[in-house]
């Protein structure tokens, strides 16, 4: 223990880099876990998925004479409210007729509707609303949702009409069929899927899979301290074994240590995550709530699952880590020195096993990649990937040091990369740790800006038209029809229909063919002409996710209709949504379902606000019938906004911890290095030239490993976007090239490499030149 | 919590009541409170009174088959006002509720609706008369006749309602006290419906008849603090007289009692607290508690000491609310049949 009490820095950087490694996983849990659970809170809200549902045969209203018609049939069922207030979407409930638990996620109190509260929402969004509305603070409600009586939504969203009846699970012995009741309504089955959040789930995958590296890199800075505190202590080892001590307890004891200590380290780790956590997520307020012990649903919480998992790793990797340096001192000859230059002898031997190790992970990440199937191979290909590419760095560093030093004319240059690659093996754990950081934010920052640009091209694909307009009639939709084509707009009808296609749900689409599909959409796949035969009605076009899990793909039949099957001219691709969609022309839809009216119009028009004056003072339509589709947009972006900001922040973080590793090596090895450097400095290199070449050698470190880690990031986006997210999700992201942003990374990744590098310089210009005289004097 | 049990707690008097909850109920927030001395204008008064805060249209139905088989039926619709007063569509402060049951000696089916008011899903129309929620119904041309329905999960039951005498006006002329402190209500009934038609059972239609008893009651404070549950009685001698008593169970351990004796001409005889007594005889465990379901039930100015048993001592309502309420046999100084609700029973 003694050791440790001597060596503050190290029991600093022991503890710090656990906890900084812990901190980051059990933040990134927290993160996912909060996400994950309001997201479940919106498809608990939404009762998605887990009621049958009646909804309209087209359009999406309801009157409410015809929920009144049903439940007096002997029909039990919930009405449904839907609209969005000032950009918030408004979820209007009946308390009373609604399934238990329904409305507020978690454990709310929807008594409260009938109260004097008027709605319940979260506190960013009751920013969001009305002044005028009295808001009750819920934190288990979904973001950007207010939910709250159908009475009061009907009246905020100035309708008399509903969205959808939920189908209570247990029904009245005799009903009649519904046909017989309501014929233009129709029964959605419980889809076995909720529809909220599969796009974020990815990006929670992602999170997850990124969580684990910051761990990793941790990890690496546990096991560079613990090595060299062991390497440091075995002086004391060998003293002690020589006065007698066994070798069995001398070992159990620094296990026992080491176990303590990981505790401690673990323990502020998941402290520091969550004061991570809290500091990502917005509502930090809530959050101390949590920490105070209280139970409020909705705010972070201390769950069992990440803090033990934090732990658990945290406690295994140490002593995984420490593992190796203990089998080294049972092993170790008596009367071994512990000299630096042995070590890095010592350490090409090394280079030979890591090196043949990082083939074997290579080969075994070529074969997950070939032959590979299902998310546990993806993310075993990932692990193998990384290590293998971890491990190679100083075995791919050292020729190339050599080869500078070899190229090196002045002395001072040639000592300096020789000097540089005498350091390498003490300093190669916190490259790999690096190496990883880098990477991984490469990795991250390729996968979420590929997805974000997707995501923006998808909704300029889907939203293409200026203007959407909702209607309720076949005669208004006839009317709309006419009155826009002769202002000279171009108008979109769009026929829907739900439908089953390959045992699985799917929708069936009916487009009227003109160049808003044929300019906007971008096939993953086509046939020539597609766009013709889908007009022609002879082929169909389907989305990503039905071919995928179809195992369908171009020329394949589909079919439409019992007895009618089309071949697949395209394949789109439609990202996040979990159903199958058919796209068909709009005559052959009017073939098939000649009882569905569209209810629903793109408009495209360079008038947008001509159009929506005709829609509005002409046709008596209420703006909010009226969807603006920059307005849609920046919605839809917007609910992407904060995984990115989260994402951003986790990056700056990792690039941080990988500093840190960095500083601890080198603050760990500036000490040794002062009999390496007092003979330079006798042979006339001022201290201050020195410390600027130990700057200048991490700096190129660091531009090494930069260098290395784009192609390791690259990788790692690859297997995230194209084999992770295939596995999960049934769709493939795009990968697209930010050069700018790696350039920009670079930059961090030299600056964090500096300023962890400035410190131990500073110091070693700063070294009394006696320190330097006295390795003369009396060498260690 | 379970939503509709919060709800509940806030809205039923009768839950603040069986929880030992007090508080609500107690002060009447512009609610109207019942007077002494009623005139009662029909058939308006059959219809809903928005601005008290409860009411109850409460019919129960002692049945027998071809076979001799006893059956109990229950249909009861509740209006349970968060306001007085009535309002459009979903902004109506009132709120409904109903429970149906049917009885037989070896099972006991019971199922709840709710709704809420000013959306036509549920509501009472006086003339002609209809009550409803959802597809259930109790509905004719006038109170006297009246066609009856409700259905669960795994039970039905269509019946058709004939009333064989007056309207009998409970307590003082239909103002009911209910406790020592003067809470009270307007109770009248109409105890003479003879009933006839079929329940669907897991086992199978049964066509059945028997006799009805409709309780009509509302108020806005029927129930003092200091009471913690009831046991309410309606019984049908075999010799055409009948007679209602309740006891309301005191925290200290006394009783509140009242009851009403009613010829069989429907001329009644009010008796004030104490004449009527009611002793637990023997219990049965159901739903994890003892509920007494045999009774000794004493009336000495009309001669009653009678034996009450409960043909299913099973029946408990295992609703929102949950409470029991069954079909009984009377035995010992007079004989017939009827009706039991008890509430409180923790």
């Amino acid at each position: 223990m003694s050791h440790w009490r001597r060596n503050p820095l190290q029991l600093f950087a022991f503890l710090a880099g656990l906890a900084l490694a812990t901190a980051l996983w059990s933040g990134v849990q927290a993160i996912n876990a909060e996400a994950r659970a309001s997201y479940d809170a919106a498809a608990a809200t939404l009762g998605e998925g887990q009621y049958d549902q009646i909804v309209p045969v087209s359009g999406d209203r309801i009157a409410q004479a015809d929920f009144v018609t049903l439940r007096r049939a002997g029909w039990l069922v919930a009405p449904v409210i839907e609209g969005r207030l000032d950009g918030v979407r408004i979820l209007g409930f009946d308390p009373l007729s609604s399934p238990a638990g329904f409305g507020t996620g978690q454990g709310g109190d929807p008594t409260l509707l009938l109260g004097d509260v008027q709605v319940i929402a979260s506190e960013e969004t009751a920013a969001n609303l009305p002044p005028d509305i009295s808001v009750n603070i819920d934190t288990g409600i979904a973001p950007n949702l207010a939910v709250t009586d159908i009475g009061v939504a009907q009246r905020l969203l100035g309708r008399d009409d509903l969205n959808r009846l939920l189908v209570l699970p247990a029904q009245p012995l005799v009903r009649p069929d519904l046909a017989d009741v309501t014929p233009h309504l129709r029964l959605q089955p419980a889809s076995q899927t909720a529809d909220v959040g599969e796009l974020t789930d990815s990006f929670h995958l992602n999170l997850t899979a990124f969580g684990l590296l910051s761990f990793a890199v941790g990890l690496f800075i546990v096991y560079s301290t613990i090595g060299l505190a062991f390497e440091q202590r075995r002086g004391v080892v060998r003293t002690l074994r020589a006065l007698g001590v066994p070798l069995p307890q001398l070992i159990v004891l620094m296990v026992i240590e080491i176990l303590l200590l990981a505790l401690i380290g673990a323990g502020l780790g998941i402290i520091l995550g969550y004061v991570v956590a809290a500091a990502l997520l917005p509502d930090v307020a809530i959050t101390l709530r949590g920490l105070y012990g209280a139970e409020v649903s909705g705010s972070l919480q201390f769950r069992l699952s990440w803090w033990g998992s934090g732990l658990a790793i945290a406690v295994l990797g140490a002593l995984a880590a420490a593992a190796a340096r203990l089998w080294r001192i049972a092993r170790m000859p008596l009367l071994a020195s512990a000299r630096p230059r042995a070590w890095a002898m010592t350490s090409r031997g090394g280079h030979l096993v890591q090196g043949s190790c990082a083939l074997v992970l290579f080969a075994a990440a070529g074969f997950l990649a070939g032959f590979g199937q299902g998310l546990l191979a993806g993310f075993a290909l990932l692990g193998c990937f990384l290590i293998g590419a971890a491990l190679i760095l100083p075995v791919v560093i050292s020729p190339l040091l050599r080869l500078a030093q070899n190229g090196a004319r002045s002395p001072v240059a040639r000592w300096f990369w020789a000097d540089t690659r005498q350091q390498l093996p003490g300093l190669s754990l916190a490259l790999m740790a690096l190496l990883l950081a880098i990477s991984a934010n490469i990795g991250v920052a390729t996968m979420v800006s590929s997805f974000r640009l997707t995501f923006v091209s998808f909704l300029d694909q889907r939203l293409a038209p200026e203007l959407y307009v909702q209607t309720d009639g076949a005669a208004a939709a006839q009317e709309i029809e006419a009155r826009l084509t002769s202002a000279g707009a171009d108008v979109l009808p769009l026929l829907v229909v739900d439908m089953q296609v390959a045992n699985q749900p799917a929708r069936l689409f009916g487009v009227r063919v003109g160049p808003t599909y044929r300019n906007n959409w971008i096939f993953l796949d086509e046939r020539a002409e597609a766009w013709d035969a889908v007009a022609a009605g002879t082929a169909v076009v389907v989305n990503e996710q039905l071919a995928r899990r179809s195992g369908l793909w171009l020329d394949d039949q589909v079919e439409i209709t019992p007895g009618r099957s089309l071949p697949i001219a395209a394949i789109v691709a439609d990202y996040g949504n979990p159903k199958g969609q058919v796209i068909v022309g709009e005559s052959l839809f009017g073939m098939l379902y000649p009882d569905v009216q569209p209810r629903q119009f793109g408009i495209r028009t360079d008038d947008a606000a001509g159009v929506r004056e005709i829609l509005t003072d002409q046709l008596n339509l209420p703006e909010s019938a009226i969807t603006n589709q920059a307005a849609l947009k920046a919605f839809s972006l917007q609910v992407f906004e904060r995984t990115f900001t989260v994402t951003a922040a986790l990056n700056v973080l990792t690039l941080g911890v990988a500093g840190f590793a960095m500083l601890m090596s080198l603050l760990t090895l500036a000490d040794l290095r002062i009999p390496q450097l007092a003979p330079v400095w006798a042979l006339g290199l001022t201290r201050r030239s020195i410390g600027r070449l130990e700057l200048l050698r991490t700096v190129v470190f660091a531009a090494v490993v930069f260098v290395f880690a784009i192609p390791v990031g690259l990788g790692l986006a690859w297997v995230l976007l194209a084999i992770i997210n295939v596995e999960a999700f049934g769709w493939r992201l795009p990968m697209f090239l930010f050069p700018v942003d790696y350039g920009r990374l670079g930059i961090y990744a030299l600056l964090a490499a500096s300023a962890a590098a400035a410190w131990p310089a500073w110091r070693l210009m700063r070294t009394p030149p006696n320190a330097l005289l006295k390795v003369f004097a009396h060498e260690r | 919590m379970n939503v509709r049990i919060a709800l509940l707690l806030l809205l039923w008097p009768f839950a603040s009541f069986a929880q030992g909850f007090a508080g609500l109920g107690s002060d009447a927030e512009g609610f109207a409170i019942p007077q002494p001395d009623p005139e009662f204008d029909f058939p308006a008064d059959h219809g809903p009174h928005p601005d008290y805060r409860i009411e109850w249209w409460y019919l129960t139905a002692n049945l027998t088959d071809a076979n001799g088989t006893s059956y109990g039926l229950q249909w009861t619709l509740f209006r349970s006002a968060l306001a007085p007063g009535e309002d459009e569509g979903w902004q109506s402060p009132q709120v409904w509720f109903a429970h149906a049951a049917v009885t037989t000696p070896n099972a006991h089916f019971a199922t709840e609706r709710f709704a809420r008011g000013g959306t036509g899903v549920a509501g009472v129309v006086a003339e002609p008369f209809r009550a409803w929620i959802d597809e259930w119904a109790m509905e004719g041309p006038s109170i006297d006749k009246l066609a009856l329905r409700a259905q669960g999960p795994d039970f039905a039951y269509d019946m058709v309602l004939d009333a064989q005498g007056p309207l009998v006006f409970q307590g003082q002329g239909g103002y009911s006290v209910k406790s020592a402190e003067g809470q009270s209500s307007y109770y009248y009934s109409q105890p003479f419906y003879q009933i006839t038609g079929t329940l669907q059972l897991p086992t199978g239609p049964v066509e059945v008849t028997g006799h009805a008893w409709l309780d009509r009651e509302w108020s806005s404070q029927p129930l003092s603090e200091t009471q913690t549950g009831w046991d309410w009685f309606s019984l049908s001698f075999d010799n055409g007289e009948k007679m209602m008593g309740f006891q309301l169970r005191q925290r200290d351990g006394s009783q509140f009692t009242a009851s009403t004796w009613i010829a069989a001409d429907g001329t009644t005889t009010a008796y004030p607290d104490g004449a009527f007594t009611a002793e637990p005889l023997g219990v049965t465990s159901v739903a994890g508690r003892d509920v007494p379901t045999r009774w000794r039930v004493r009336l000495p100015d009309r001669g009653v000491d009678a034996h009450v048993a409960a043909l299913n001592g099973a029946a408990w309502m295992p609703l929102t609310i949950p409470y029991w309420e069954g079909p009984v046999s009377i035995s010992g100084s007079h004989s017939g049949v009827g009706y039991l609700e008890m509430t409180g029973y923790e």
